[in-house]
């Protein structure tokens, strides 16, 4: 069966693993969520879409446990479910990977992957960690994200690019039994073609039939790899849609709030008013 | 499928096992370690550096050191400082000593109040640290006040001076202070000492949360690492470790001194810092922290080879320091981008 095949089935059969229903949350008197509604399937990338302040961290840290909703409902696998810290979320297979990703520098890459979760052999005193298994397995894991140029599980993960750091969180996340996983902005500090190398793993990652919830403002990178988009404005779904229903020019003028991509376009007729000399 | 792609390490040769060692971090502390060992054992030939009087010289001055300087490197890696260690070998001599001259206490048992002490004294860093997220720096340094007030109070009210005297023989005597040629037995506590801190840090889960608390304890914290209970462990670990140290010295010099151990503060951290550990934490080694404190011993004590003026020992030891600390942070910069 090819990839392809694999993930059209996948798309058909199962049930969304999780499901926010009218979530609103409100911080004090501020209303940063109204009445939100997603579902995230597995095998999907649902990217959820919007500008700085419309509100997908405050979503996010609501799947991750960090927050909980004022109101609405959260469903994992069609139970209600609320998670009072991030632990929880982590322990039911909800897995979020930040832009600093939390490895360290100065340590290995097989030390990295298993940090607080350390393989170890021997009994007593002499238990001690599997060194032979944490390399074997955290250079497996990562390069079936598709990242063949780290092929020494010893080095630091300072010798990392930041697309190869992404893989090493990505994928010891999925390996400590990720079902949802959570991006936040994976591409926003990387160059062009790290920013492909982490697209490419993303897809990796959707054939697996995990969840992934791809947070963005990178409209490019969204439609790449994204199979259904939720775009939020002011704290409020303003659109959804899955993938083939909007253009790319549609998207940027939702994100970018539509009228107000067109009055830019008049403030700059004005400026280049100005510097046009006068017959 | 995904994931049955053979993997294939890298295969390891000869030059790729140098290239290894190389980035290790306790490299540069290697190299200083050989360098002043040989400037010294060329620059005295004849005085008798090299010979096993002289060595026992040397390695009698860093054991002491390195004692302390081990578990000082597993602190600092951790990401903590602590300024108490030398007033608690202080009080550890003066414990041992009031209690074996004022009370007449077997010395086995004002050892264990020592022990016991010391451990508190740990706990009490550790929590106050991990509790008020304060700077250890500060949190140690009142520390160090406290247990210098007390030691010398307690000196004065009991024996009426700050230096209380002390004679034991026989069991204690030969486990801590006895001798053979002139080599001291606290050379084999250091490495006792060296050997389980290298096993802990590099071999066993505890080290590497160590690595992880130290390099970034938030992260460490997320991925399920009780960085609390790391650092605790580590303050008292340091603590025992001047503990150690304080009952040697007493039952070496039969003596208890509030103020002997003062010199251990800086020194332990200097060894360390020679020995490529990363004063911010997270870098490290305990073999390291061994090689530094024995760059260390033998500048100290090669001086006394030279004939020269003795005075000049702590500006050889500052561009030493200086020197090493770079290097350290060459080797690491290498380890980082090849």
């Amino acid at each position: 069966m090819t990839e392809h095949q694999a993930s059209e089935h996948v798309h058909e059969v199962l049930p969304p693993i999780l499901e926010l229903q009218s979530i609103t949350k409100r911080f004090d008197n501020v209303l940063a969520l109204h009445d939100v509604s997603m579902q995230i399937n597995p095998g999907e990338v649902h990217c959820l879409l919007g500008d700085n302040g419309a509100g997908k961290s405050t979503l996010i840290k609501i799947f991750s446990g960090v927050h909980q909703q004022t109101s609405g409902n959260m469903c994992l696998e069609g139970a209600s479910i609320s998670f009072a810290n991030p632990r929880e979320a982590r322990d039911r297979g909800i897995a979020t990977v930040h832009q600093g990703t939390g490895v360290l520098p100065l340590m290995s890459v097989a030390r990295n992957f298993f940090v607080g979760s350390e393989p170890t052999r021997g009994k007593g005193v002499l238990r001690r960690m599997d060194m032979a298994e944490a390399r074997r397995v955290s250079l497996e894991q990562i390069q079936a994200l598709g990242i063949r140029r780290v092929e020494d599980a010893d080095q630091l993960v300072g010798t990392l690019s930041g697309g190869e750091r992404q893989a090493l969180a990505i994928s010891r996340a999925l390996y400590f039994g990720a079902r949802v996983l959570i991006l936040d902005e994976p591409t926003a500090a990387l160059g062009v073609r790290e920013a492909q190398t982490v697209l490419k793993l993303i897809r990796r990652v959707r054939h697996r039939g995990v969840a992934v919830v791809l947070v963005t403002h990178n409209a490019y990178h969204a439609l790449a790899v994204g199979d259904r988009f939720t775009i939020l404005i002011h704290g409020e779904a303003a659109d959804s849609f899955v993938q083939g229903e909007r253009t790319r020019e549609e998207v940027l003028n939702l994100m970018a709030g539509g009228e107000e991509l067109e009055d830019l376009q008049l403030e700059l007729e004005e400026i280049d008013a100005e510097f046009t000399p006068s017959a | 499928m995904i994931g049955s792609q053979p993997v294939s390490p890298r295969p390891i040769g000869g030059r790729h096992r140098l290239r290894r060692m190389i980035y290790r971090p306790e490299f540069g502390a290697l190299l200083a370690a050989l360098v002043v060992y040989g400037f010294f054992a060329w620059g005295t030939r004849g005085n008798g550096f090299v010979t096993l009087n002289g060595t026992a010289s040397w390695m009698n001055s860093t054991a002491e050191l390195g004692i302390l300087a081990v578990p000082v490197a597993l602190l600092l890696i951790g990401g903590e400082f602590d300024l108490s260690i030398g007033a608690m070998v202080g009080m550890t001599s003066i414990i041992l000593a009031a209690g074996t001259t004022h009370y007449e206490l077997p010395i086995g048992i004002s050892i264990l109040i020592a022990v016991l002490v010391g451990a508190a004294v740990g706990l009490i860093n550790g929590f106050t640290t991990v509790k008020t997220g304060l700077p250890s720096f500060i949190v140690t340094l009142g520390m160090m006040m406290a247990i210098l007030g007390t030691s010398l109070g307690l000196a004065r009210t009991l024996v009426g001076s700050p230096i209380v005297s002390l004679n034991t023989e026989g069991f204690f005597e030969s486990l801590f202070a006895s001798r053979w040629r002139q080599f001291n037995v606290s050379i084999l506590w250091w490495f006792a000492v060296a050997a389980l801190a290298t096993w802990v840090l590099a071999r066993t889960r505890t080290g590497n949360w160590i690595l992880a608390t130290g390099g970034d304890t938030q992260a460490a914290r997320e991925a399920g690492v009780p960085t609390d209970r790391v650092k605790i462990g580590l303050f008292v670990a340091v603590s025992l470790g001047a503990v150690l140290v304080g009952v040697i010295q007493a039952l070496e010099f039969n003596s208890g001194d509030v103020s002997r151990g003062t010199a251990f503060i800086f020194n332990t951290i200097i060894a360390s810092v020679i020995g490529g550990v990363l004063l911010r934490g997270g870098y490290g080694s305990a073999v390291g922290a061994v090689l530094g404190a024995t760059t260390f011993g033998v500048v100290s004590v090669g001086i006394f080879y030279t004939g020269w003026e003795t005075d000049w020992a702590q500006l050889f030891l500052g561009v030493l320091l200086f020197a090493a600390v770079l290097a350290n942070s060459f080797f690491r910069k290498l380890a980082l981008s090849r």
